[in-house]
């Protein structure tokens, strides 16, 4: 019974039902089959599906763990995605790895400039998280239009398209760029005191300061971290689909990533964050996304099923809402 | 003191420029107001959000160039407050006639009365007001989504003429609640009724994007056994489709067919690639249209109260045929 109080069991237990649910409407759901030399299926869809969501989640969950929100995400990506599109549209060669690559670089060090921003209106300047980057969710919309020419940027370039939508070792590049990602945040706050620092920071800015923590500079870095994340979350988006449509790219996605963050325990007061939880969250929210049109629900209802399987998840993840309703009244405080 | 009078004079110079631009129109001799007889026509525009409005926007300018209209152009950038603005400066500097593309519904009753009441008619362009006064304009002139939706159902009818197979379609539709979205969906779905052996086998809103189209589309390849048709709401999501059914390793446009509408210039070059099968018009390109209007309206003439834009369907043959002058 222990791994029933793990924190993770309940998203874990969703995630299950939902894709053991997809069985029954079709009936090929968990075939993987090797295609073209890659790997094929829903699965893999749903993996593929789920890394630019990861990407921006755990950027998310080390700004929220230090008491912060990142409201900008969304438009970061569309910034990113824009700017790289655009650099290859002007390249003689489209085909030029150099010259992808360093489009790429160009889109990162972008975003890299928009998390300084962030980070120092929030640690400098000391305005709220929510309204500092509220400021670059709204006007970095308009620039990615700006960039765009407010068009949809087509490019047609084979290696770009590799970050989205390639494969290698019958992998998808995406997923494996993803797990990079998720591999490097979990190194540097697991195995080095980085991660402590940011808890701390987020349990109490004060007296962390006064421990001789420099709050400052660490929550800049987690907002440049969270815009580079995005940033090549961005990357992915236009990647896939080999344009970039600055209206469309990023749209909403940080309320996914602030759900993500909390299917994963990460509380949004801060302090305490899990990685591996905002990792199982994105998995989940699209595994929802690809199970409503999986099964069929209409379009009407669509959003209607995932507020009720969310309610249902946030509620069993209750340990208050479990000890009224399953009558288990000990252990209430244990998990919660 | 001196900073603020220096702020003032930079602002006003601003407000001064703002102005002249903003009348100088596009052949710049804005002083004449009319006074040699061209007709002066009054538009405001919604904004420049995607690629369909500016080629719109474009349509108006150069038609009315041609057509010797005198054209003072203001844009609304998306907000209701800059184009009630716009019209009552139309009304004060007396143009001949308005014409405005509403960025909403409702809430133009008063504008509009000070119109009529200054005698200047008024013509909506492309999108309509939910005003009970029909008579606070003359008419509306816009595409009608559901003919569209009809025209796709109907070619469908037509390629599958004679089979009795069943044909299986999966629909991929626009944002929720919007009207292109419902009445391209209705006008389809009202063709293909009368016919059983058509059966929309999944339908799910693709939001108007590319990338939705194609997550959507790689879904459906997975939980339907078997596609023979996709009809998707605008072009874009058709070209998302695209990519997931190639992923699939299927041929789009053989393996399954392919219906779009709006006919924007990538889906005209995978219209003539052979991608997409059959592409309904959308046009924006209503600016002579409009002129011919603006010119019976001022003349006095009657006009009807709904005048549908011209719009044509493309097969992959006359999408080559037109590609290269294919301006948006």
């Amino acid at each position: 019974m222990n791994f029933v109080r793990h924190r993770l069991f309940w998203p874990a237990a969703i995630l299950v039902a939902l894709l053991a649910s997809n069985i029954f409407f079709s009936s090929g759901f968990f075939s993987i089959t090797v295609h073209d030399g890659h790997l094929y299926g829903s699965i893999i869809d749903i993996l593929r599906r789920s890394a630019p969501l990861i990407l921006v989640g755990i950027g998310m969950t080390l700004v929220i763990a230090t008491g912060g929100i990142d409201l900008s995400v969304g438009s970061v990506m569309a910034i990113s995605g824009a700017l790289a599109c655009l650099l290859i549209g002007d390249l003689d060669n489209q085909n030029s790895v150099i010259g992808v690559l360093l489009a790429c670089a160009a889109g990162i060090v972008l975003s890299l400039v928009l998390g300084i921003w962030n980070g120092t209106l929030v640690a400098s300047i000391g305005i709220q998280p929510i309204i500092a980057t509220l400021i670059l969710m709204v006007a970095g919309r308009g620039i990615a239009q700006l960039i765009t020419d407010g068009q949809i940027l087509n490019v047609t370039s084979a290696p770009y398209k590799v970050i989205g939508a390639g494969y290698t070792i019958a992998l998808p590049v995406s997923v494996l760029i993803a797990a990079g990602m998720v591999a490097i945040a979990v190194v540097l706050t697991r195995r080095t005191a980085l991660g402590l620092l940011i808890e701390a920071v987020g349990g109490s800015p004060t007296a962390s300061r006064l421990a001789g923590i420099q709050a400052r500079r660490l929550t800049i870095m987690v907002y440049v971290f969270s815009a580079i994340c995005a940033g090549i979350a961005g990357l992915i988006y236009s990647s896939n689909v080999s344009s970039a449509d600055s209206n469309a790219a990023g749209n909403l996605i940080e309320l996914d990533a602030i759900l993500a963050v909390v299917i994963g325990g990460t509380r949004l007061t801060g302090g305490r964050f899990s990685l591996a939880g905002t990792v199982l969250g994105a998995v989940l929210i699209e595994t929802l996304n690809v199970t409503t049109v999986s099964i069929g629900i209409p379009v009407e209802t669509t959003l209607l099923f995932k507020a009720i399987v969310v309610i249902v998840l946030c509620l069993v993840q209750s340990a208050a809402f479990r000890a009224k309703v399953l009558r288990r009244p000990s252990r209430v405080g244990a998990s919660a | 003191m001196v900073s603020k009078r220096w702020t003032a004079a930079v602002l006003s110079g601003l407000l001064i420029t703002a102005t002249l631009s903003g009348c100088g129109g596009d052949d710049g001799d804005s002083g004449s107001g009319g006074g040699d007889g061209k007709l002066v026509l009054g538009f405001s525009q919604v904004g420049a959000e995607s690629g369909w409005r500016t080629a719109n926007t474009k349509s108006i300018q150069e038609s009315a160039a041609s057509a010797g209209v005198e054209l003072k152009f203001s844009d609304a950038q998306g907000k209701q407050e800059n184009q009630i603005k716009a019209i009552r400066n139309f009304i004060t500097q007396r143009v001949d006639v308005i014409a405005f593309s509403p960025v909403v519904e409702s809430g133009w009753d008063t504008v509009l009365k000070e119109a009529k009441d200054a005698n200047i008619p008024v013509i909506l362009t492309d999108r309509a007001v939910d005003s009970q006064d029909t008579s606070l304009y003359k008419t509306f002139i816009g595409s009608d989504f559901v003919l569209e939706g009809k025209k796709a159902g109907e070619w469908l009818v037509k390629d599958y003429e004679g089979k009795t197979d069943p044909v299986n379609i999966v629909e991929l539709q626009g944002t929720p609640g919007a009207a292109p979205a419902n009445d391209r969906k209705a006008g389809f779905a009202d063709v293909i009724k009368a016919d059983p052996k058509f059966k929309v086998v999944a339908s799910q809103t693709g939001q108007f994007t590319r990338t939705d189209g194609k997550q959507v589309m790689e879904t459906f390849l997975k939980a339907q056994p078997k596609i023979d048709v996709l009809y998707a709401h605008n072009d874009d999501m058709g070209l998302g489709a695209i990519e997931a059914i190639e992923a699939a390793g299927k041929k789009p446009g053989t393996d399954i067919k392919i219906i779009t509408v709006d006919a924007v210039k990538d889906g005209m070059t995978a219209l003539s690639e052979g991608k997409i099968n059959y592409i309904v018009e959308c046009s924006p390109l209503l600016g002579p249209q409009l002129m011919d209007l603006a010119k019976k309206v001022k003349a006095g003439e009657t006009v009807p109260q709904r005048v549908l834009t011209e719009e044509t369907t493309f097969t992959p043959e006359q999408a080559k045929a037109v590609l290269a002058e294919r301006k948006y």
